[in-house]
């Protein structure tokens, strides 16, 4: 029983990572960058809706606010595709990198100032409490997280895949001049699927804001969902939700069995360790190129 | 409008292009000894800051900057040249041996993760040195017989040719020690551009195929500079560690290597002077903030508005001006020299389309 009760909360916490790495995983396959103020803007999604339910804030019912959360934070990734990373148009990778760590500084600072720096709760109709299934204790927060987490995976990968606009995002970022001789509008592709993954990270965020208590900091989370979409392969989101599990699965058991100290390297040096033997992942898209 | 008419390779290479170069290089050096006598004790501490910064600055550029390889971890090599450094003290090794060899540790430790790390590049590079900087800190925690963990390791005077350095005792002394460090880098760093390597990491920066082509061994060329940065890295951080006088597991966190990051960024990817830029704005950056705002009347400390302030000036200068302090600053000096020939297109970016890096 003890296996299987952390089995289950392992596979909520992962969820969670899988939903920022889906975050990711979208911008990667869609325009070639990596945004890493990804955790960022989970946090940020989550302190909106906060905002917006909370009683001491505006009051909404969760199910208005939820959908309202969702296009703010989905409208702010876009505005942030049209203001800024728009002019990045075509610069190295390492720019973008460097630009969005310091966007999530910017994001962090801002949730600290307008919704302080103390942990707060959601009041999430979510957090009912928890149920009794055969000896394990199961959270219905945790239930829901990895239902949503699987229907949206699905979602995103039938758009990716099957889509006429998926798949014009798929070839924006295989070769950008190409691209454009086909047709594609390059940059509203991409304005897209930034305000796409705003509106995951805030999914994630209520997800996350659902299963315990929020505060600025914890979009440093995504630095797990690095792990995450690193192991499942940057590039596809089943792996970066099939990476989001095994991240999500080792950390209670590797606090479980392991020594203080050892437990909450395991991630980092799992994922130092797929760098290493397998440099692209264990969903790898990468192929050599013949010059 | 100066004119420089240049006949041989050798002369394309000198160290300083011409003589007035040469003069204003000569005159900052100048500036530079006589500061103990103009400044007072507290902006000494400050300019020996911003030197600190400038020499890891230097180490991180020579792999970011010339050989185009992003590290989110350099504040692991600043912990291990500090840790190396502070041991190798404590044991008994003198000054003089002690400082170079935690520089060559680093530079050791450095190229054998270079190993695994260059068959990475651009984005996933990023990510290991992350987990790396991450892993740093809790590797300290657990080798705490050797680096005292969270109590941390204390830094002692030093004593070097029959001078006893303290940073608090003897700041004047601390500060030439510092300024000595970092005149030896960067003319090492600048001769190491004139050199074949120097080159080849150039080369490999602007483009791996062509690179190969012109028959440069990328992988070795990027362990070497991955060796050769940290080597740097690792002597400013026994210098960071003997100006904070204690260092524990939280002195080198992440946020001091994306700062790192960050500052070599704003002062100018792929310069010597771009370093030099950034490490005064990351160092005086926070006096001015505490200037500003006791001025405004504003007693309590806002919590990550430093860093806030500090992330939306870099990203004004990627959108605005992607080469830095030190790109605008030779924007300026050329139109000057060129007055009242220079064009509005002169400096335009020739436009660029991405291509995947998964197929390469």
């Amino acid at each position: 029983m003890d296996v299987l009760q952390l089995l289950v909360s392992g596979l909520a916490n992962g969820c969670v990572y899988g939903l920022i790495a889906l975050g990711f995983v979208l911008i990667y396959k869609a325009t070639e960058a990596v945004n890493f103020a990804q955790g960022d803007f989970m946090m940020f999604g989550a302190f909106v809706t906060l905002g917006l339910t909370n009683a001491q804030y505006i009051g909404l019912p969760f199910w208005l606010a939820a959908p309202i959360a969702i296009g703010i934070m989905a409208l702010l990734g876009y505005l942030l595709d049209f203001f800024i990373l728009r002019h990045l148009f075509g610069q190295s990778q390492v720019a973008i990198v460097i630009l969005t760590i310091a966007l999530g500084f910017v994001i962090r600072f801002i949730a600290g100032a307008i919704w302080g720096h103390l942990p707060v709760t959601l009041e999430s109709p979510l957090a009912l409490g928890d149920i009794w299934v055969g000896g394990v204790v199961l959270g219905l927060a945790d239930v829901a997280v990895i239902v949503v987490t699987v229907m949206l995976t699905y979602f995103l990968y039938v758009f990716f895949q099957k889509t006429k606009i998926g798949l014009a995002m798929q070839a924006a970022s295989q070769n950008q001049m190409a691209a454009y001789y086909m047709g594609i509008p390059v940059r509203r592709v991409q304005g897209l699927v930034w305000g796409l993954s705003g509106a995951v990270a805030a999914v994630a965020g209520i997800l996350f804001a659902s299963k315990g208590a929020i505060d600025p900091n914890a979009g440093l989370l995504g630095i797990k969902a690095f792990a995450a979409a690193v192991i499942g392969g940057f590039g596809s989101l089943p792996g970066a939700l099939a990476g989001g599990l095994i991240v999500g699965v080792i950390e209670p058991f590797a606090s479980r069995y392991m020594a203080a100290g050892y437990s909450q390297i395991a991630p980092y040096a799992l994922l130092l360790f797929v760098l290493v033997f397998r440099p692209h992942g264990l969903f790898s898209q990468v192929r050599t190129k013949k010059v | 409008m100066r004119i420089q008419f240049k006949t041989s390779y050798a002369h394309d290479i000198r160290l300083f292009a011409d003589r007035w170069t040469f003069g204003v290089y000569a005159v900052l050096l100048i500036i530079a000894f006589a500061l103990p006598f103009i400044l007072g004790v507290f902006y000494l501490g400050e300019v020996t800051n911003v030197l600190i910064w400038a020499i890891a600055g230097l180490g991180l550029m020579l792999l970011t900057g010339q050989t185009g390889q992003a590290s989110l971890g350099h504040a692991a090599f600043l912990a291990v040249g500090a840790y190396s450094g502070a041991i190798l003290m404590e044991s008994g090794v003198p000054f003089i041996l002690a400082f170079p060899a935690a520089g060559i540790i680093t530079g050791v430790v450095g190229t054998l993760i270079a190993i695994p790390a260059i068959r990475m590049h651009g984005v996933y590079l990023a990510i290991a040195t992350i987990a790396l900087s991450i892993l740093a800190d809790d590797i300290i925690v657990l080798t705490e017989h050797w680096t005292g963990g969270v109590s941390g390791k204390f830094f002692m005077p030093v004593e070097l040719f029959g001078f006893e350095i303290d940073r608090w005792g003897t700041p004047f002394k601390f500060y030439y020690l510092v300024l000595v460090v970092a005149i030896i880098c960067t003319l090492f760093y600048r001769n190491l551009l004139r050199s074949p390597l120097g080159r080849a990491m150039a080369a490999v920066r602007d483009s791996e195929v062509s690179a190969t082509a012109m028959g440069v061994h990328i992988a070795y060329t990027k362990a070497i500079a991955f060796g050769v940065s940290c080597a740097i890295t690792g002597l400013a951080g026994v210098l960071m560690g003997m100006f904070a006088g204690i260092i524990n597991n939280e002195t080198f966190s992440i946020v001091i290597s994306i700062s790192l990051l960050m500052m070599i960024v704003i002062g100018g990817l792929g310069s010597i002077h771009g370093a030099f830029f950034g490490a005064i704005v990351i160092a005086f950056l926070p006096q001015a903030i505490s200037i500003t705002t006791k001025a405004s009347g504003l007693t309590v400390a806002i919590p990550g508005l430093e860093q806030a302030i500090f992330a939306t000036i870099l990203v004004l200068f990627i959108l605005f001006e992607p080469m830095g302090i030190y790109g605008r600053w030779m924007k300026i000096r050329i139109w000057f020299e060129l007055f009242p020939f220079a064009r509005k297109d002169m400096f335009r970016r020739q436009k660029s389309y991405l291509k995947t890096e998964r197929l390469r």
